[in-house]
């Protein structure tokens, strides 16, 4: 007598395939995820991508239009004392590459509200074309940790050199900038 | 009777004439001194946006709570907005604004954030009907095991039986 019941099986084949294959995509996204939150800073010779500044005063700063120039990136903020530190010296530094016209500052105000970057900015007598981080694409586009930081692009439009940290003397800065105008 | 009533309509008169403009004087007084000074938010006013904003600079710290400079100046933006007469999603729209969407608690229900919310319950109503198959599978796993008929002509039974009766027999024998 013939009457053996076998259990069922409980989920098909393709349902299993489903589930795994969301499962698989899940973890995907949470690792891509993973590894640009836990990515560093942009690293040296590395392309950076063009971007747009808003300055304060409304004008608009592309790196677009600065192509073969040396460019300048720093971040700071008004509630950041290490910023006080450098302010003077890259405001110095400023007032000397920008007569070689080979040299571009651009100062990007991170994580800041406009009357204080405007009040520190007067206060440090900032020359150079300052704007807002809007919406933080910038610092999202170098992986900003905080601030100061600054970055040197060479005429080619690669990373050429970092600067985590405030900046200690002008010197420091010359250093840094010099190297990368003879390349 | 006559002098008595003529007086006190007089009283009350002469108390009209000065107590409405002095009433309507001061009215106007104190509306303006309110119009002058706004009306203040409260702590619980301004912490209520506040934590369900994130200052980049302190991750994984609410606005509310953040201990450093750049989150004062944040609330101190909030206070200023609230006092303008701003509501809480202009306040906030204006923090996506100048530093993006990663300021907010909870991620704006838009592009791929859209998994954010709809993942979660699917995940959760997959793993019920799983329960659910499992359950069911094995309650008629054990319904079949219980309710099998017994077979009483087995002749596999009816061997094992007469085994078992001789060794018993033996046994008796010695």
């Amino acid at each position: 007598m013939e009457n053996e019941t076998t259990p069922k099986k409980g989920l098909s084949r393709t349902t299993i395939i489903v589930a795994f294959a969301i499962l698989l995509g899940f973890l995907a996204l949470l690792g891509w995820g993973l590894r640009n939150a836990q990515a560093g800073p942009v690293q040296v010779g590395q392309k950076v991508p063009t971007f747009d500044l808003t300055t304060f005063d409304g004008e608009v700063v592309s790196t677009s239009d600065l192509q073969g120039k040396v460019i300048v990136v720093n971040f700071w903020a008004s509630w950041c004392k290490p910023c006080e530190q450098e302010a003077a010296d890259l405001e110095r530094a400023w007032q000397i590459y920008k007569e070689t016209d080979d040299v571009y500052f651009f100062g990007v105000a991170y994580v800041d509200i406009e009357p204080k970057s405007r009040a520190y900015i007067e206060k440090f007598n900032i020359t150079y074309p300052n704007g807002p981080d809007l919406r933080t694409t910038i610092s999202t586009m170098f992986r900003v940790r905080g601030v100061p930081e600054t970055y040197i692009i060479d005429r080619q439009g690669k990373l050429a050199a970092f600067k985590i940290g405030p900046y200690s003397s002008l010197g420091e800065i010359q250093a840094m900038i010099d190297p990368i105008i003879l390349q | 009777m006559g002098f008595k009533k003529l007086s006190l309509n007089l009283v009350i008169k002469f108390t009209n004439i000065l107590f409405v403009p002095f009433m309507l004087f001061a009215l106007i007084g104190v509306s303006q001194v309110y119009a002058q000074s706004g009306n203040p938010p409260t702590a619980d006013q301004i912490n209520a946006i506040a934590k369900q904003l994130y200052c980049p600079v302190c991750e994984n710290t609410p606005l509310d709570v953040c201990p450093t400079q750049a989150c004062a100046q944040w609330r101190d933006v909030i206070r200023d907005k609230l006092v303008a007469g701003w509501n809480e999603e202009q306040i906030k729209e204006y923090f996506v604004n100048q530093y993006g969407d990663r300021v907010l608690a909870e991620p704006p229900k838009r592009g791929l954030n859209w998994l954010v919310y709809v993942l979660p319950p699917i995940f959760f109503l997959g793993g019920l009907v799983l329960v659910y198959k499992n359950i069911k599978n094995a309650r008629k796993l054990e319904s079949t095991i219980t309710s099998a008929p017994i077979v009483e002509d087995d002749p596999f039974l009816k061997e094992f039986e007469d085994v078992l009766r001789k060794m018993e027999e033996n046994g008796k024998n010695g």
